[in-house]
C-alpha cells in the first residue's frame, strides 16, 4: 500500500471510486470542484454528531460503491397494480427509457435530467439542497441523474406519477437529484418507490427539492422496499407557499439502513401540511426518520403522525421537530410518534421536539413506546383467535392508523401486499 | 359438561384456589357466590387459561377432554366462553372483524366450512338484537368508548355469536344499572338450551332474580364450602357471608 492511499481521508477514499466510475455528473465541473473543496474539511457523521446520534454510518463510509449502468429485462413487476399512472423508471440511478412511459401532456413536464435542457439543469443547480453533511454534498457533486417534474399553473393531473427506482448488482451507488415544481393552483400525486433486484451492498443517496406554489395541492408517497442488504439515504427539502396543501406519506418496509430527512419550510400563510410515516422493521434493520416543519409565517397548520413496529433485532429512530418562528402566530401544529416493540432485542429512540418563538399558537407533541398489550392478546385468544392472529390484529390496528391516511386504493393495496409478503400480516 | 376436581391454583407463588370441586351438566345454570378475595375471578381466569396463574394440582375435564392441557384459544374453540369482568378496550380492532376472524378459526378447528360474508352479517344482525346492541356499536372498535353497560352487553353479544357450550360470566352484573342488567340477563336466558351450560359468578343476589340458577355454590377461601339451590342465595343475602365463616369455624 502506498503512502497516498494510507493517508486518504474516508471521504476522499469514498470519492475516488466514484470519480473512477462516473462519466458525468449533473453538477458542472467548477461546482463539483467547489464541493470537493468543502468535503476536504468534513468527515462522515459520527454518533457525536447530534443529527446522527443513533445512526451509525460506518457500514456505508467504509464500503466502496461504484456507478453501474445496468439494464433490467423487465421492470413491470415493480409497478403498482391498477394504478393507471404515468411511470418513469430509473435503474441504478439512471433513467431507463425502455421501461418508462413517453409522456406528452399539456401543462406537464416530466424529464430525466440526463435528457433535460441545460436551462433546467442550471435551475436545479441553483437550488441549495438545504443539508450540509457529507451525504448531501456527495449527492450534489456526483448526482448521476434525477427527474424534473413541472406541473404548470391550474393543471390538475388526472393520473398519478409513479417514479420507480430499482437497484441491481453489487456495491452499486445510485445518486439522484430530483426537482419537483408545482405551480399555483395545480394538483398532483407523485409516488416514489424504491426496490432491489438482486442487489447486494447497494446505496441509494437521493435528494428531492420540492417547490409548491400558491394554492397548489401535492401528495408525495414514498415506498421504501429495498432489501435488507442495501442502504438508503433520502433528503427532501420542501418549500410550501400560501394556501397550499402538502401531504407526504413515507412507508419504510425493508432496507439495512434507511435514513430519511424531510424538511419543510412553510413560507406562505394558510398552508396545510400532513406528514405521515410508517416503518416496519425486522432482522437487523435500522430506520431513522428525521423531520422538520419550519413554520415561518402565521396562520398555518401541520399534522404529523409517524408510527413504527420493530421486531427481532431491528432499531428505529424518530426525531421530529416543529419550529414556530417569532412572527408565525396562530399556528396549529400537532405531532405524534408511536412505537411498538415486538421483540426484547428491538429498540427505538424517539425524540419529538417543539421550538416555539411565537406566543399565540397551538402545538402538541407526544411519543409512546411499548409492547403489545398482553391483556388484549388474552382477550382475543379467549374468543378463539390464535396468539399470532391476535398479535397480527393488534399490529394491524396500530399501524393501520397511519396506513389509512393513504387514500389511493391501489397504493394501499400495494403496501398491504408487501406487508403480507414480508411480515405475513393481513390488513 | 365440566368436572373440576381438587383444583389448586396460585399466582406469584400465592395459592388462591385450594382444592375446588365442581360439576356442571348440560342444561344447567350454576351460580358461584362468595366474598371478595374468595377466588371467584381466579377460577374464571384459570378455566379460560390465563398464563399468569399456575395450576399446581387437580384436574378439569371438559366434555371428555383435559381442559388444562389446552391453550386459551383451543378452549374457546372447544366451546368455553368467558364474559370478562372488565372487558378491555382494543382501539383500532373492529368488533366485527375480530369476531369474523374468531368464528373462522373456530369453524376451521371444528373442520367446518368458512362462514360466508352474507351469513355472517345476518348473524350479527340477529344476535345484536338479543342484547339490544346498536349495530353501530357492533362495528366499532372493541369496547372503545363503550359505557360500562355497553361493554357487558357486548360480551353477551360475542357469546351469542360464538355459541359456546359453557359460558362463564365473571361478575357481569357488577356496576350495571337495572335496565342493562335486565338486558344482559334476558340475553343469557334467551341463549340457554339443554345443550349448553352457564356458570354465573356474582357478588350480588340481585342478578339471580333475573338469571335463575339450578344450583348455588359458595366459594370461600379457595374452595366450594356450601352448595344448594337458589334459596341459598337468598339466605346469603339475608345473613351475609359471616354466617358461612362462622359455620366453618364451628365445624373445625
Amino acid at each position: 500500500m502506498n503512502m497516498d492511499t494510507m493517508t486518504l481521508s474516508p471521504v476522499k477514499r469514498f470519492v475516488e471510486t466514484l470519480d473512477a466510475s462516473l462519466e458525468k455528473s449533473l453538477a458542472t465541473k467548477s461546482r463539483q470542484a467547489e464541493l470537493l473543496d468543502r468535503m476536504e474539511s468534513i468527515d462522515f457523521p459520527t454518533t457525536r454528531t447530534e443529527a446522527w446520534k443513533y445512526t451509525r454510518v460506518a457500514k456505508i463510509s467504509k464500503n466502496q460503491f461504484y456507478v453501474n449502468k445496468a439494464k433490467l429485462t423487465s421492470a413491470e413487476s415493480f409497478f403498482i397494480k391498477n394504478l393507471n399512472a404515468l411511470t418513469i423508471v430509473f435503474v441504478n440511478g439512471f433513467f431507463a427509457p425502455e421501461h418508462s412511459d413517453s409522456i406528452s401532456e399539456n401543462g406537464l413536464t416530466i424529464t430525466p435530467f440526463s435528457l433535460a435542457k441545460q436551462s433546467e439543469i442550471d435551475a436545479l443547480n441553483k437550488i441549495e439542497p438545504g443539508f450540509d453533511d457529507v451525504f448531501s454534498i456527495l449527492n450534489e457533486a456526483y448526482a448521476q441523474d434525477g427527474f424534473y417534474i413541472h406541473i404548470e399553473k391550474n393543471k390538475i393531473l388526472s393520473q398519478p406519477i409513479q417514479i420507480v427506482h430499482v437497484l441491481t448488482g453489487e456495491n452499486t451507488i445510485a445518486q439522484l437529484r430530483n426537482l419537483i415544481v408545482i405551480d399555483e393552483s395545480a394538483q398532483a400525486e407523485i409516488i416514489q418507490s424504491y426496490y432491489t433486484d438482486n442487489s447486494i451492498n447497494g446505496f441509494s443517496n437521493i435528494q428531492n427539492q420540492v417547490i409548491i406554489g400558491k394554492n397548489a395541492n401535492l401528495t408525495i408517497e414514498k415506498i421504501q422496499y429495498e432489501n435488507g442488504e442495501n442502504f438508503h439515504i433520502c433528503r427532501d427539502k420542501v418549500k410550501q407557499d400560501a394556501d397550499s396543501v402538502f401531504t407526504t406519506n413515507t412507508v419504510t418496509l425493508d432496507g439495512k439502513l434507511v435514513r430519511n430527512d424531510l424538511n419543510i419550510d412553510v413560507i406562505g400563510q394558510n398552508a396545510t401540511t400532513h406528514l405521515n410515516g410508517a416503518y416496519l422493521t425486522k432482522d437487523n434493520q435500522h430506520v431513522d426518520n428525521h423531520t422538520l416543519v419550519d413554520h415561518q409565517v402565521p396562520n398555518c397548520e401541520s399534522f404529523e403522525l409517524y408510527k413504527g413496529v420493530m421486531d427481532e433485532n431491528s432499531t428505529a429512530v424518530f426525531n421530529g421537530k416543529v419550529l414556530v418562528r417569532k412572527d408565525a402566530q396562530k399556528i396549529n401544529a400537532y405531532q405524534s410518534n408511536g412505537n411498538v416493540l415486538l421483540s426484547e432485542n428491538a429498540s427505538v429512540n424517539s425524540k419529538p421536539e417543539l421550538e416555539i418563538y411565537a406566543d399565540d399558537v397551538k402545538c402538541s407533541h407526544g411519543s409512546t413506546t411499548g409492547q403489545l398489550d398482553d391483556e388484549a392478546i388474552f382477550y382475543l385468544q379467549a374468543r378463539g383467535l390464535s396468539k399470532s392472529s391476535a398479535k397480527q390484529l393488534l399490529v394491524s390496528a396500530f399501524i393501520g392508523d397511519v396506513l389509512n391516511k393513504i387514500t389511493n386504493k391501489s397504493v394501499r393495496n400495494h403496501i398491504d401486499a408487501i406487508l403480507l409478503e414480508r411480515f405475513g400480516w393481513e390488513f | 359438561m365440566i368436572t373440576i376436581k381438587d383444583l389448586h391454583a396460585s399466582i406469584n407463588g400465592k395459592e388462591i384456589l385450594k382444592g375446588l370441586n365442581l360439576e356442571v351438566k348440560a342444561g344447567e345454570i350454576h351460580a358461584i357466590m362468595g366474598p371478595n378475595g374468595a377466588g371467584k375471578s381466579t377460577l374464571a381466569s384459570v378455566l379460560a387459561g390465563k398464563e399468569d396463574y399456575e395450576v399446581t394440582q387437580g384436574s378439569v375435564d371438559f366434555d371428555g377432554k383435559d381442559l388444562l392441557e389446552m391453550d386459551t384459544e383451543v378452549r374457546a374453540r372447544e366451546g368455553l366462553f368467558l364474559a370478562f369482568q372488565y372487558p378491555i378496550e382494543i382501539p383500532g380492532v373492529s368488533n366485527i372483524n375480530f369476531l369474523k376472524a374468531a368464528i373462522s378459526e373456530i369453524r376451521q378447528h371444528k373442520g367446518m366450512e368458512p362462514i360466508s360474508a352474507k351469513d355472517f352479517m345476518a348473524l350479527v344482525r340477529e344476535k345484536s338484537k338479543i342484547v339490544e346492541l346498536d349495530a353501530k356499536l357492533a362495528s366499532r372498535s372493541v369496547n372503545e368508548g363503550f359505557s360500562g353497560g355497553e361493554k357487558k352487553r357486548n360480551e353477551i353479544f360475542q357469546m351469542a355469536m360464538l355459541e359456546p357450550k359453557l359460558s362463564i360470566l365473571d361478575e357481569t352484573d357488577s356496576g350495571l344499572d337495572i335496565d342493562a342488567l335486565r338486558i344482559v340477563a334476558n340475553g343469557v336466558n334467551t341463549l340457554k338450551s339443554d345443550k349448553n351450560a352457564t356458570i354465573v359468578i356474582t357478588h350480588y343476589q340481585r342478578l339471580l332474580d333475573y338469571i335463575v340458577p339450578d344450583f348455588v355454590h359458595v366459594l370461600y377461601n379457595g374452595k366450594i364450602v356450601k352448595s344448594g339451590t337458589k334459596e341459598l342465595a337468598l339466605e346469603l343475602e339475608e345473613k351475609g357471608y359471616d354466617w358461612i365463616k362462622q359455620e366453618l369455624a364451628e365445624e373445625v
